[in-house]
């Protein structure tokens, strides 16, 4: 039966010293990605594939006052920016991840001189920058084919968006550290990923929810994200409060991930 | 030999949910030997050696590889021990190939994997995926993979478990010449066969607790009924006679067949007793006990050894014998 981290031989072995990422294991593992047609489609090719609809729309293509002036399509592209990595973060990779530890492949690792951490960490780089360059690929779609401006603040744009990305894969380990089976994971993270979208403004963009509800929103992961956004691509320095909310939500939930996940 | 042994487990306890899986085992294995280790289903085998892997924390005890700690010291147990566990899988879009340059690049001075595969049979299976393989393949694909990183101590859990007879043979082959190159091995097995053949000591573990430590000959010889007579009598021999046979340990009547075990004095006292009661005496075979009957001695009162004894009833026995003779 599994033990929590730190209580286990591999626990214990897994905070040692040895290099936290073996280049090795991230090759493998991107190849290994590069073989998920799935996951190569919902994470880099979905999100842009939703703004590239969304845009042929006309009426998405005009500016509307429920935007604050802005078009409909320029709504949508932070929303597209966050999608891959709420995909990737809250369902790929705790699949995988889960899948990892249920067929015994963390603990056939733990036998070698490298952590089993080398493949958590291995799944970290590689869903983040899956997810970032998905942002942006959406980014570019976004300007090219429908003159939405590039982000005016670009330092704070890219800053929210690397914060957003972290809270996604500590999310994303939270809700494999709780998942017993893939299965699990699966639930947990379509369970997650419906709100998780919402707050993001897949329904509707953050600008258009009811005060009430977007203040709500902004207290969540992803509702902070794409409020940090709008602003930087308005050309603002994102809300410390925003950014805030997001650092938080990472600590937090990296504690509870790295308190609960076990590695076998 | 070298000073300190490669494997040393002393007092090794370790408990599931307040009972006792392994209770106060100890053991040590000296470099280049082939040490087994055997028992019923359930017995701690694979709890024992996961504990010498580091993979489990023992309760108490004290466990040395190269006299390295492998839980407070995992990496540098890691470098001189490769591992096969009972089960495990590995990514399963992951090739044959990938999969040997990944475990390869763990290591430092890790073998080529070109001539391992190659004595494994994989040639031909570089390019397929792990979950495309089949179970005997996988299992060898885990062998190499124990031995890629070069290893001074190589822990083996149910080696040929799964293989053919002709993967198997190439296998104990394979193990006899990593030996020979001084690597010290440590085999969980249900095979008689192959713990007889490979082994130069064996544990038998029942029960959390080691049964008996011995070379397979001194097994054998230890258990009783260490001696095998059997033949078919031209007439029904009193049973109180045969009862009364010094030495005796078992006797079996079975379609006018006599099988009895003992000792040498048995052999003598059954041939006086034939003589002195006119009987003759067909088909006389004297046998040595295999290391099956010593098992199964050896493991007696184990109420779990269906599994165990089910494998070890099927190893051929006058290999067996043989090898115990020499
Ligand atoms: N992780 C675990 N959690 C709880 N109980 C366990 C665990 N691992 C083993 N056990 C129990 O400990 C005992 C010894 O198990 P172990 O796997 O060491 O046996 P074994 O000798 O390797 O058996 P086999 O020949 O079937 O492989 C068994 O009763 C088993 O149920
Ligand atoms: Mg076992």
């Amino acid at each position: 039966m599994s033990t929590a981290l730190g209580n286990t031989a591999l626990g214990r072995t897994a905070l040692g010293k040895t290099a936290l990422v073996n280049p090795a294991v991230l090759k493998s593992e991107v190849r290994l990605f590069r073989r998920e047609p799935g996951s190569l489609f919902w994470i880099l090719g979905f999100p842009t594939l939703l703004l590239v609809i969304l845009g042929s729309i006309p009426a998405f293509r005009d500016a509307d006052p429920d935007f604050g002036g802005l078009r409909p399509v320029d709504a949508y592209v932070p929303v597209s920016v966050l999608l891959g990595l709420t995909v990737g973060g809250l369902q790929a990779m705790p699949q995988t991840l889960t899948g990892y530890r249920e067929r015994g492949i963390l603990r056939r690792m733990s036998t070698t001189p490298v952590r089993p951490a080398a493949l958590l960490s291995a799944q970290m780089l590689l869903y983040g920058g899956a997810a970032l360059t998905s942002s942006l690929l959406a980014l570019a779609v976004g300007r090219f084919a429908f003159d939405v401006r590039l982000p005016e603040q670009p330092f704070g744009y890219a800053l929210a968006l690397v914060l957003a990305v972290l809270a996604a894969l500590a999310l994303g380990a939270v809700i494999s550290a709780l998942s017993r089976t893939t299965k699990i994971a699966g639930a947990i993270g379509s369970a997650v990923f419906f709100p998780a979208m919402f707050c993001a403004g897949v329904w509707m963009p953050v600008q258009t929810m009811p005060d009430v509800l977007a203040r709500v929103v902004g207290y969540t992961p992803f509702g902070a994200a794409a409020e940090a956004l709008n602003q930087a691509a308005a050309g603002d320095w994102p809300g410390w409060g925003h950014l805030g909310v997001l650092v938080a939500w990472t600590v937090l939930l990296t504690a509870a991930a790295s308190r609960w996940f076990r590695w076998e | 030999m070298a000073s300190t042994p490669m494997i040393e487990v002393t007092d090794l306890r370790k408990s599931y949910g307040g009972r006792p899986a392994v209770d106060r085992v100890s053991f040590t294995v000296e470099e280049g030997e082939i040490f087994g280790v055997l028992g019923p289903n359930g017995a701690g085998k694979t709890t024992t050696v996961e504990c010498v892997e580091g993979l489990r924390v023992p309760d108490a005890g004290r466990v040395r590889v190269t006299g390295l700690d492998p839980v407070t010291e995992h990496a540098a147990t890691r470098q001189v021990l490769g591992a096969q566990l009972q089960e495990s899988e590995l990514q399963a879009k992951l090739t044959v190939r990938e999969a040997l340059e990944l475990y390869a690049a763990f290591y430092t001075r890790p073998l080529d994997w070109r001539p391992l595969a190659e004595r494994l049979g994989l040639t031909d299976k570089l390019t397929t995926r792990f979950a495309k393989l089949s179970g005997g393949q996988k299992q060898r694909l885990f062998i190499a993979l124990a031995l890629i990183g070069n290893p001074r101590i190589v822990v083996l859990d149910e080696l040929t478990t799964g293989l053919d007879p002709r993967a198997r043979r190439d296998t104990w082959e394979l193990i006899e010449d990593i030996r020979a190159n001084g690597v010290t091995v440590l085999l969980v097995t249900h095979f008689m066969e192959e713990a007889q053949r490979l082994c130069d000591r064996i544990a038998v573990i029942d029960k959390g607790r080691v049964a008996a430590l011995d070379t397979p000959a001194g097994l054998i010889r230890r258990s009783a009924g260490a001696t095998v007579i059997s033949f078919t009598p031209s007439a029904r021999l009193d049973d109180r006679d045969l009862n009364a046979l010094p030495g005796l340990a078992s006797v079996e009547y079975k379609d006018g067949r006599v099988t009895l075990s003992g000792t040498d004095e048995t052999v003598n006292a059954v041939i006086t007793l034939l003589a002195r009661t006119h009987v003759t005496a067909h088909q006389l075979r004297v046998t040595d006990a295999t290391l099956d009957d010593a098992f199964l001695d050896l493991t007696k009162d184990a109420t779990t050894t269906t599994g165990a004894t089910e494998d070890a009833t099927k190893a051929p026995s006058n290999d067996t014998t043989k090898e115990a003779a020499a």
